[in-house]
Order: structure tokens, then sequence, then C-alpha cells
């Protein structure tokens, strides 16, 4: 009964390693030919996943009831909403991946597959409360990521991208493993309920290494300064659609994963960890902004971006209240809105050989040739530097009135006046689109799945996104409640 | 017209507009912005005929909940009336000024226009803290696409420097907005503007507030993006910037920074007349040396607002009442003046001093209209800047006879540098055979300059039309921040005082 109950509490994860796997053996037996159609079936299987885990959100479930294999995983209401992202973030990058690789002719059956088994270890690790459930999702969305980051097999970019990223996430997984098993040398426990009682009172020295290990890790993964250098270089390198994924499913994923660890298995020790993030919040603000100040090439300023944007939402974890995590999630939502309309848009460029433009000099006087991607992308550049209306204010709003409403004015007064710098290089995009004299380097049309993308993240983080507020205030409050409700 | 959203319907009509005019050819853009702009225009005629002077102090309420702690609500008092009235004059002069002159994306250009008119009612009318702060803010966009895309040749560097400016100094705003909220539990303006925040957080509240207003104002020493954005921009946009966009900082701090932290306002006062002082002087000094007509009024612009700065902080009605005055009769005259650099400036595509002189012969009409905006601008009797700034500087007087002293030179000060402007472009031989071929004012011209001219002398004649509807709110303002103002060196004593004359001479004061 027992185990049945735990089966049903992972249908999506099941799900999704069912058809996985069955979409593999149909990619062996069908060959690349049948790449498209298992794409659809990926997107299918991505859509009913998310019709599986919506339930549980909009019901707000938490406690005991959702505990499923004796506390080593957890589907309650945050990690629903954290799903619900990843899933339409990997719905998004599979819609726009196949005609892109197919003009760089490396289409093949196996992308969907690994796009599906990256989302199943999300999955998982956004449910995780236990380090083991963690490391097992950790790893098979890592090693889904690093195959897909070399997946441009002709290009010397995409396997230097491959490579790197793997070199350095072992690394990390390295590290992370060490913080781990300090962890459970410890406190005796890999669970996350256990350890937050064994660490409750002062800290010896060792836990607390393994705090700032275990921290380092996931600072690795979600690319918070000063574990930061890969991201320029594999975002660049990755295929543009796969960049786009890197952006925003596993940055989710390893952000709510940090807050699971955070706030539930070191909840008791918030104090040695605050001043960490803190640091690592306003390095990472500092950091993104400065950095992407020299940046030519499209992708690489968007990577600098993310880590400024990771940065800001560090701000709502230091806060660590129920406030800030919701905070996070809402950013995180608006995030992940952003950072598809933007890529959408750069891959939506393509000069007249077909290739895709990423220099940003190329885009030049764009609101003239292509006014309706300039506008969209302007505005997706306003929003990310926070300007209101438009909707990313809201995001960098809630995280900095959680910080001020946790008595944390001064993190909140920094990290907002270093907002200024990040808002330089956005305004760059929008002065070469709007201000500069046309380049015409960007011709060719598109097929409306990219309007479509296009369109409705433009909408979502338009002024018209603040009617979505009332709702996704609602859910991120409800997914932190049940955060919060589990400690 | 109780219950009628008349405000809601302005910030509406130009929103409108602004998006038909991004779908439609450059000369329906121009008709459409036309058209709503003289609308939004008579619906601040029928704002002010409905405003019940001497009635509540908050008119043409609206409240509607929006969403998460936001409120739509908007509601405005006298002082806000004004700044609304002020705007929706400005704007279809803006559009007249951009007829000829804007020939390239004429229909984004519009947009950008009529969104700018909608953030600016919006910043006028709002009454709920957030929504404030989102119509302040969001003003940034379309003044950065109307300086970078429209913008003379060092465009780009103008309005980044516009941006990021303005953006840092708001930026430290919200947060002090956040911490605010979180304290007194409401984001209602009216309702905040009568809390008292403890003395000590109220320091750190008014310098955040103060990084915004000071750099929008603007405030020597943070007055360099002003220069920049005014000589790049479009005439246009010169006007609206001048106009309105400055009043944004000292609207500012009439509604926020002096009511909600009056004991911090008192206790910093000094570092605002010190600041002012110095800005009178000094840019005043700059005006007189420079080349480019448009800097110079730039610069003079810096050197008024810093009279509105030391008219504010005198915590009394003479010195509050002046500094509207001062906002309103600068926002036509200021406006004015660009205008005319930018009648020359259409004709010849120049603002060096020394490619014109002699004007006169060949431009009477012209030279006549900018002798009086010239006049106006150093504050001759029977214009309205006389009102303000006599009003400014007697309110001043009463609290610092030093800052009065050095803020009047600024008068001085003015009438040199734009007499010398004057005498330099208009009168003189004619050098420069182009500038002698230059066609007097056409029918747009006229109108344009006609109405400012008109308004102007209205304000400077007939005062009592603009003073009476903020005259209560002044009053309010200066009963809350009284108990806290500063003493004045400048009262009166005389003879040998006895205690019982000193308690009547103090209550004089009063």
């Amino acid at each position: 009964m027992e185990f049945k109950t735990s089966l049903g509490l992972i249908a999506p994860e099941i799900l999704l390693s069912i058809s996985g796997l069955v979409l593999l053996l149909v990619a062996a037996w069908a060959g690349d030919k049948a790449s498209r159609a298992i794409s659809v079936a990926s997107c299918v299987v991505l859509g009913a996943c998310f019709f599986l885990v919506a339930p549980t959100l909009c019901a707000g479930l938490s406690g005991p009831d959702t505990v499923a294999f004796a506390g080593l995983f957890r589907a309650d209401a945050f990690a629903a909403m954290a799903k619900l992202m990843i899933f339409a973030a990997t719905g998004a990058a599979l819609v726009i991946a196949p005609n892109f690789l197919d003009r760089l002719n490396s289409m093949r059956a196996e992308f969907p597959v690994l796009m599906l088994f990256a989302a199943l270890g999300m999955s998982i690790m956004v449910s995780a409360t236990d380090l083991m459930t963690l490391y097992i999702g950790l790893e098979l969305n890592s090693l889904a990521a690093y195959v897909l980051a070399a997946f441009s097999r002709a290009d010397e970019r995409s396997a230097e991208a491959g490579l790197k990223y793997f070199v350095l996430g072992a690394l990390a997984s390295g590290i992370l493993l060490f913080g781990m098993s300090l962890t459970y040398g410890f406190t005796g426990t890999t669970s996350f309920d256990g350890i937050r009682v064994a660490l409750t009172g002062d800290i010896s020295l060792g836990a607390l290494f393994a705090v700032i290990f275990v921290l380092a890790g996931l600072a690795f993964k979600i690319s918070a300064v000063p574990f930061h250098m890969w991201t320029p270089d594999v975002y660049e390198g990755a295929p543009t659609p796969v960049t786009a994924f890197f952006a925003t499913a596993p940055k989710v994923a390893a952000v709510t994963l940090l807050m699971r660890v955070s706030l539930e298995a070191f909840g008791t020790q918030s104090d040695a960890w605050r001043q960490i993030v803190i640091f690592a919040a306003l390095a990472s603000i500092v950091v993104g902004a400065l950095g992407a100040i020299g940046q030519t090439n499209i992708k690489r300023l968007l990577a600098f971006s993310s880590i400024n944007n990771v940065g800001f939402i560090l701000i709502g974890l230091a806060a660590g209240t129920p406030q800030g995590a919701s905070a996070m999630m809402v950013y995180l939502a608006i995030y992940v809105a952003m950072t598809v309309g933007s890529f959408v848009a750069v891959i939506m460029l393509r000069d007249a050989d077909g290739r895709p433009v990423e220099n940003i000099a190329d885009f030049a006087g764009l609101s003239r040739t292509k006014p309706i991607i300039a506008m969209c992308l302007a505005a997706v550049m306003f929003s990310l530097a926070g300007i209101p209306p438009l909707f990313g204010f809201w995001g960098k709003f809630v995280v900095f009135q959680a910080a001020v409403q946790a008595d944390m004015v001064a993190l909140a007064a920094i990290g907002i006046a270093a907002s200024v710098i990040g808002a330089f290089y956005y305004l760059k995009i929008v002065k070469v689109m709007y201000f500069d004299e046309p380049a015409n380097v960007a011709v060719g049309e598109n097929d409306w799945a990219h309007w479509g993308l296009l369109i409705i993240s433009t909408l979502v983080i338009s002024p018209l996104g603040f009617l979505l507020t009332p709702w996704l205030g609602g859910l991120a409050d409800k997914a932190a409640a049940s955060l919060f409700l589990a400690i | 017209m109780e219950g009628f959203p008349i405000l809601s319907l302005m910030l509406l009509v130009p929103l409108a507009a602004a998006v038909a005019c991004l779908f439609v050819d450059a000369k329906a853009a121009r008709t459409i912005a036309l058209i709503a702009t003289l609308v939004d225009l008579a619906l601040g005629l029928v704002l002010w005929a409905g405003f019940d002077v001497g009635g509540a102090q908050w008119q043409y309420v609206e409240r509607a909940p929006l969403f998460a702690g936001f409120t739509w609500a908007l509601g405005i008092d006298g002082i806000a009336l004004l700044l609304i009235i002020l705007s929706v004059f400005l704007m279809p002069i803006c559009i007249g000024a951009s007829w000829n002159s804007i020939t390239k994306r004429v229909g984004e250009y519009m947009a950008a226009f009529l969104l700018m008119e909608t953030l600016m009612i919006g910043v006028f009318a709002a009454q709920d803290l957030y929504l404030f702060y989102i119509f302040f803010e969001a003003g940034l966009i379309p003044m950065y696409l109307i300086i970078g895309i429209w913008g003379g040749d060092n465009r780009i560097y103008a309005s980044y420097k516009f941006f990021l400016y303005t953006l840092l100094g708001s930026v430290l705003m919200l947060i002090a907005m956040l911490w605010m909220v979180n304290q007194a539990g409401t984001t209602d303006i009216p309702t905040l503007m009568s809390y008292d925040f403890p003395a000590q957080a109220q320091t750190w509240l008014f310098f955040a507030f103060f990084a915004s207003f000071a750099v929008k104002m603007p405030m020597w020493p943070v007055h360099t993006w002003l220069p920049d954005a005014h000589v790049q921009a479009p005439t246009a946009g010169s006007v609206i910037l001048a106009g309105v966009l400055l009043k944004m900082g000292g609207y500012g701090f009439i509604r926020f920074s002096l009511p909600m932290f009056p004991i911090a306002s008192a206790e910093w006062a000094w570092l605002i007349w010190g600041l002012s002082m110095v800005a009178v002087v000094v840019t005043s000094l700059i005006a007189f040396v420079q080349h480019d007509m448009k800097k110079l009024i730039a610069y003079s612009s810096v050197a008024h607002m810093a009279i509105v700065t030391v008219g504010l902080f005198s915590f009394n009605v003479q010195g509050l009442e002046g500094s509207m005055m001062l906002m309103l009769a600068h926002g036509l005259v200021s406006g004015a003046l660009f205008l005319c650099v930018g009648v020359i400036y259409d004709r010849l595509h120049t603002r060096e001093i020394s490619r014109y002189g002699g004007i006169a012969l060949n431009m009477p009409k012209y030279a006549m209209l900018f002798l009086f905006f010239t006049m106006a601008s150093i504050g001759l009797p029977a214009t309205a800047n006389f009102v303000g700034e006599f009003l400014s500087l007697a309110g001043i007087y009463q609290v610092s006879s030093w800052a009065a002293l050095i803020c009047g030179t600024g008068i001085i000060l003015g009438a040199a540098y734009m007499l010398v402007l004057y005498r330099r472009v208009v009168f003189g031989a004619q050098v420069n055979a182009d500038a002698a071929a230059m066609p007097d004012l056409d029918l747009r011209e006229w109108l344009m300059l006609g109405s400012l001219t008109l308004a102007t002398l209205w304000m400077g004649i007939y005062p009592e039309s603009f003073i009476a509807p903020m005259r209560q709110d002044i009053v309010k303002l200066e009963a809350r921040l009284s108990p806290d103002a500063p003493q004045g060196d400048s009262r009166l004593v005389m003879g040998d005082p006895q205690p019982t004359e000193e308690v009547q001479a103090h209550e004089g004061a009063h």
C-alpha cells in the first residue's frame, strides 16, 4: 500500500522515464528520419507531465501525504511549481531545436530523448529530500546536459563547450560529493530532515565545511560567482536551443534544489550560510553586469545576464523567509519567460546562408528590417534591466521587498544599485537595434512555432504580465508555504 | 463630474493614440498625435474647471484594487492639478514643434511622445506609492528612445547618460519605498504624507528620495546629464524635458520629501541651500560662456531649478508657493526658449551662437517673441518668472538671508547671460548670409509661441488663477512642516527685546 502511494506520487517521473526509454528504442529502430516525430512525441509527454503535476500545485499540497519512499522524495507544491517551469522550458527548447539543428545538419533522433532524460533528472532534483536522491537527479541531468552541449558534433565550439562543461561539472560534482560525505559523517544521516535535526545548535567546524562544500557544488550548477567561469564558454559554444535550455530549466532546478538544501537541510544553520549566499548574490550581480559589458556575442552576453539574474534570485534566499522563497519562485518564472523570449528572438535571426546571427554588431538597425523581433527583444532587454512597467521589474520588486521585510535593507540597496550597471549592457542591445544604421545581416523567415513562442513570452513580460501577478503570486506563496511547512 | 474617471481617461487617450501611431504612416501619425494631445488638453481644462477650489484636498479620486497589494489609486490636489495642466498644455506644442522637423520614423516618434504624456500625467495623478514609481521610472524608456533615435550627433552618449543617471537615482528610492510600506503598512500616498516615520529613519529615507529627485531636478553636482540630454534631444524633446520632466523632481520634493520626512528635511535643509547656492552661481557662470544656445538654456534651467529648491526648503508659504509658481513659469518659459532655438535651428541646422547675428532685420516677429521670453527668463515683472522668483526668494529670506542673497545673484547673472545671448543672436551686424536669409515665423510657429506668450503673461499679471487651487494644499504642507522648520536668521528684533515682546515676535514669524 505504502509502495503504491509512493508510485502514485512519482507518476510524472515514471511517465518521463518510460516514454524516454520507449522513444530511445524508437530512435534506435527508426533512425534520424524519425527525429521530428520523436520531438513532437517528447513535447506531448512533457505536456502530459505538466498536467499531471499542475493539480499538486493548485491544491498547494504539502506535509506527510506528499512524501514518497520513506522520505527520499517529496512531491509537494514547491516541487510542483519548479517542475511546471522545468517542463515548460524544456518543451520550449524542444520546439525551437529541430529547425536549428537541421540547418546545422546535426539533428539526430537522440536529441529529444536526451532532453527528456535531462527533464527527468531535474524533476528528481527538485523533489529530492535526501542527499542520495539529490545526487541521482543531479547527475542524470548533468550527464544528459554534457552530451547536449556537444551535440553539434561538426562544430568545434560545441565540442569544446561539451568538454569544458563535463570537466568542470565533474569537478563540481566532486566538491558536492565531498560535502555530502562530510555531512553524512557529521550528522550520520543523508535525509534532509535528519540533517536538520542533527545540525541544531552550535555547528562544528567539520559540519561547517560540509555546508560550504555542498553550497559550493550547487553554486556551480546555478553558475553563481565565484563558480561561474564555465557559463559564458558553454553558453556560447552549445547550439542555441541547447543554450536556451541550459539558461532556463537547469537553472530553475538547481535554484530550487539549493533552496531546499539550504532552507530545509541546513535550515537550522542559516547564520552559517547566509553570509556565503549574500556574498555570492552581490558578487554575481556585479560580475554578471561588468562581465557582460565587453561582450560582442549575444550568447555570451546572455550568459553573463543569467549570472546577473542568479544574483538577484539569491537575494531572496539570503532573506531566508517564506516571502523570500515565494519571491524567488516568482522571479524564476519571470526569468524563464524572459530567457525563452530572448533566445527565441536570437534563434529567429539568420543571415543569408542560414547561419545563426550571434554577433551583436549584426543586430544593427534591426528595428527597421525586423521590427517585430526588434520590439520583442527590446522589451525583453528592458525587462531584464528591471525597468517598469515591464514584468521583469516585478521579479526584482518582490525579491527586494522580501529582503527589506527581512530587515536586510543594506543588501537590497547595494543589490539594486548594482543592477544599474546591468542596465548599461541591456541598453546597448536596444541601442544597436534602434539607433544604429541597418546592417541588413539578418534575413530569413520563421515558422509559426517560433513566432508563437516569441509573442507569448513577450506578452508575458509586457505590462500585461502584471495581470498574472495575483495568480503567479498565489502559486508561489503556496509553493513557499509547502517548503516551509515541510520544515 | 463626480464618479466619472476623467483621470483614467486622460491616461488612456494618449496611450491608445500611441498604439495607433505605430501602425499608420507619417501624415496620419502626426494628425492622430495632435488630436490626442488636444483632446487631453480639453480634458485637462475640464479638470481645472471642475476642480473645487477650497473643497476637499484630494479630488477626482479613483480607487480600484489591482493586484498583489497594488492599487489603481488616482487623485489630484491643487499642486498636481497645475502640473497636469502644464503637461497637457505643452504636449500639443511639442507635437507642433515636431511637425516638420521630424521626418524619419514619425509613427514611432509620435508614439513615444504620447506614451510620455501618459506617464507624466500618471506621475502627477498617482496616489499609490508603487504606481507612482512605475510611472516615474517608465518615463525613462520613451525618453531614452526619443533622445537616442531622433537626437543630434552625440545622441548615444547623451541617451545613456540620461538613462543611467536617472535610473541610479530612482532605484534607491524604490528600496526606501519598500521600507516605508513595510513600516507604515500602506501604499496610500495621502496616508503616508501624514505618517510620522522615526526621526532616525527619516534621514535615510530622505536621502534615498533625494538621490532620485536631485538627479531629476537636477541639482548641482548631479546635473551633468541635463546639458547633454538637452543639447542632443530634438526640440520637442528638450521642451518636454525642461517643461515637465524636471518638474517631476520638484513635485517629488513637495509631495514626498517634505511632508513625509519633515524632520530630516529641516535637518538637512542647509545641504539643499548650499547645493542650490552653488548651483545658482556656478551654472549661471557656466551658461555665460556657452557657444551652444541649447546648452546655455539648459544651464540656465539648472540655475532656475536651484531657486525652486531653495523655495521648497524655506518651509513657509511664500517659498512653497513661489517654487510652485517658478516651476510652472519655468516650464512655459524654458520650453518657449527651446522652441525659439528650434525655430532657427530648423532653418540653419546649427546651434552655434556665432553663426547667427542680426536676425532682427529679417525675422522681426521672431525677434519680438524671443525678446519676450528672454525677458521672462530674466524675471521681468508681469511675466510668470517674476512671481515665482520673487516669492521663492522672499520665502528663503525668512529662514536664511545668506541663501537669499546668493540665490538673488542668479537673477542678475541670468540677465547677463540671457541678454548677451539675445544680443549676439538677434542684434548686431548680419555677418552670415544664410542667417540673414532666414524667413520669419510661419503660422504654426506663431501659434506655438503665441500661446506660450499668452500663458506667461497671464501667469505674470494675474497669478491668483494659479495660486488659488494650490493655496490650501500649501497651507496644509506648511502646517505639517512648521513644528520642525529651522529658525530663521533674519527675523527682525526691535531694540532691547522684553520677554513678552519676544513671544510676540515669535508668534508673528509664523
